[in-house]
């Protein structure tokens, strides 16, 4: 890779400095959390597929460090050392470098260190507002740092989440499925084995076992795993707990009982997922979805529409918009809104993307869900469409 | 000194001794040059051939950085170490020994667990309880990531260890584990079990070739000559 050159230098510089007064004028106070982070909490958070691109190292008293791949944890962070009882509103913005292993051997378009500009909102209990207040001051900075010409895309993660609320499906497919959605390849594969009827389960050795336990009584279901482990030399040992093994079992003989997951409920799902579509359309063949199976998605579909109202209100083009319910399932901590703005036809690298991710300040340390939304600005490449524009 | 060539084979350890008989079987053994301890030496039989003894894990830094011609070391280490295989290294020659298979085992007591595929429904089961990923204890941090990624397993993250990896579930620092095994003793007495479909590598001892070294006529033909006795000597010495 080549080294910055005075000139790209120079260019960052003042492209920071405008991004910054946008968001300062908006409210945001300007914070500069550190650089190397406990490996620890953030590697927790990020998951394995970035963990794998992160510069993990060990400091000499044995610390596990990292340099931070990404600003929102150090962020979350830092706003609650602030506030450890997370019960204020807070706004702030950053520009500084993030780190990232490229496999491929660092290039311009994918370097190991780049700079986000963004800002982090936390606190706000009128999440719509918020949500709309975040997406609006990032499109104020692009925009005052020269970019003219971009679109929106957005995506709502709530949405998905209050659709398998509403259909109806025994509890440990919702927890499942949860689970799975953040596991594209896993969860579409699933999906399709239960759309076409075939059961999740396979014979095992713990067929026999499973179908032995009491389904309505965990507590006589764990003393008859206790004794099989104990007939069979099969000591306890680490951190998974007698209930978590019975309650897996118990479910495992539940899908043997019944069919695990009603094959209308899969196709709800997958139709659910297809929708891409101009945000007004999406909501219409969403809402068509809903009704034709029979569930109630009104409130958050009120939601999403109330969020746009509220963009359109401030000059955003709606209609140029995309939506799409797949959009926004690449960083776990997502639990709302998520967007990005894109230029040219590529919208695999944004020049800005952000979201809701309520719950992630709880698995940092707060004590319970924090309302919190941000964005960031892959600075470089905002430089660089700007250049390409002009 | 572009004429010789440069072998490293492992300086301690099981891969020592059976690479020294290796050797010595084929016609050519190693011997130290300067005091018994020291780490270089030469191959008796064949001029313009110098040896390094060094560690297993240097060798293969050694051979991606082609500052020997050919290394001995193992498979396990090398696909481990190296981001892209073929394009550092050439697989001269199994060797048959230095056996050992790079597995997935997980807790005995877990009898709900038989296949790769369960370990995500654990990570998700585990995170809910918990609060965070199942630890996996490991030092083949990029053949797990490899193998994990390839089965659909992402709930989990890696704990670096270098030294009795199977003592992590029991002890709580981790919850399953990615390791070597020969026997599958050593897991057993640790009350551990290979999944199913765990098997990530099935690895042993071979003889590789550095692409980035300085290969000369004279450096290929020393190679060709170690190669044909080796052949000579037989391919089953040392097999188990």
């Amino acid at each position: 890779m080549a080294a910055e050159s005075a000139q790209q230098f120079e260019a960052l510089e003042a492209q920071a400095v405008t991004l910054l007064d946008v968001f300062r004028e908006g409210g945001y106070e300007q914070v500069a959390p550190s650089i190397i982070q406990p490996a620890d909490i953030l590697l927790d958070q990020i998951g394995e597929a970035i963990r794998g691109r992160t510069y993990v190292f060990t400091d000499l008293s044995g610390a596990e460090l990292c340099l931070r791949p990404d600003l929102t944890v150090p962020v979350s962070r830092l706003y609650l050392e602030r506030h450890p009882h997370a019960d204020v509103e807070a706004r702030y913005c950053y520009n500084g470098p993030a780190f990232r292993f490229q496999p491929k051997r660092a290039s311009e378009a994918d370097p190991r260190e780049f700079r986000q500009a963004g800002i982090e909102c936390f606190g706000v209990l009128d999440r719509e507002s918020a949500d709309a207040e975040v997406v609006l001051l990032v499109a104020d900075a692009v925009r005052s740092a020269g970019l003219r010409d971009f679109r929106f895309r957005f995506g709502d993660i709530a949405l998905f989440f209050a659709l398998l609320d509403a259909l109806s499906l025994p509890e440990r497919w919702r927890l499942k499925l949860r689970h799975y959605f953040w596991r594209p390849p896993a969860f579409h594969a699933l999906l399709s084995r239960l759309a076409k009827g075939e059961g999740a389960a396979s014979a095992g050795p713990a067929a026999a076992l499973a179908a032995t336990l009491p389904t309505q009584d965990l507590e006589g279901a764990e003393e008859i795993l206790a004794s099989y482990l104990d007939a069979n030399n099969l000591p306890l040992a680490g951190n998974r707990t007698l209930g978590e093994i019975t309650e897996r079992l118990l479910d495992y003989a539940a899908d043997l009982r019944a069919e695990p997951l009603p094959r209308e409920a899969a196709t709800v799902i997958d139709y659910y997922l297809s929708v891409e579509a101009s945000p007004r359309e999406a909501i219409d063949r969403i809402a068509g979805i809903a009704q034709g199976s029979g569930i109630d998605l009104e409130r958050g579909l009120y939601m999403l529409a109330h969020r746009l109202d509220l963009l359109e209100e401030c000059g955003v083009n709606i209609n140029a918009a995309s939506f799409a319910t797949e959009f926004g399932r690449d960083f776990e901590y997502y639990s709302g809104m998520v967007f990005q703005i894109e230029v040219g036809g590529d919208k695999g690298s944004p020049i800005a993307g952000g979201g809701r991710y309520d719950g992630l300040l709880r698995s940092v340390g707060a004590r319970a869900e924090v309302p919190a939304v941000g964005s960031a600005i892959q600075t470089e490449r905002l430089l660089a469409s700007v250049k390409a524009l002009s | 000194m572009t004429s010789k060539l440069a072998i490293a084979v492992p300086a301690k350890g099981r891969l020592k001794d059976a690479a020294g008989a290796l050797f010595e079987r084929a016609g050519l053994p190693l011997r130290k040059t300067g005091h018994e301890r020291g780490y270089s030496g030469v191959m008796e039989g064949l001029d313009d051939v110098e040896v390094a003894f060094l560690s297993a894990a240097e060798i293969v830094h050694q051979l991606e950085a082609g500052r020997v011609h050919i290394g001995l070391t193992g498979e396990d280490l090398v696909r481990e170490t190296l981001p892209d295989v073929e394009e550092s290294v050439e697989f001269l020659r199994p060797l048959g020994f230095g056996r050992a298979d790079v597995v997935v085992a997980v807790p005995d007591c877990w009898i709900d667990v038989t296949r790769m595929a369960d370990l995500e429904d654990v990570a998700a089961q585990f995170a809910r309880a918990h609060g965070r990923r199942l630890r996996v204890a490991t030092k083949y941090l990029n053949l797990t990531r490899r193998f994990f990624a390839r089965a659909g397993v992402t709930g989990y993250r890696i704990v670096e260890s270098v030294g009795a990896t199977e003592g992590t579930p029991a002890s709580g620092t981790a919850e399953l584990i990615v390791d070597i095994t020969t026997t599958g003793t050593t897991l057993a007495a640790n009350h551990l079990k290979v999944l199913e479909d765990g098997l990530i590598l099935r690895s042993q001892a071979h003889l590789f070739a550095a692409r980035s070294a300085a290969w000369t006529k004279r450096t290929t033909r020393l190679r060709d000559a170690i190669l044909a006795r080796l052949a000579e000597a037989g391919g089953k010495e040392g097999g188990d």
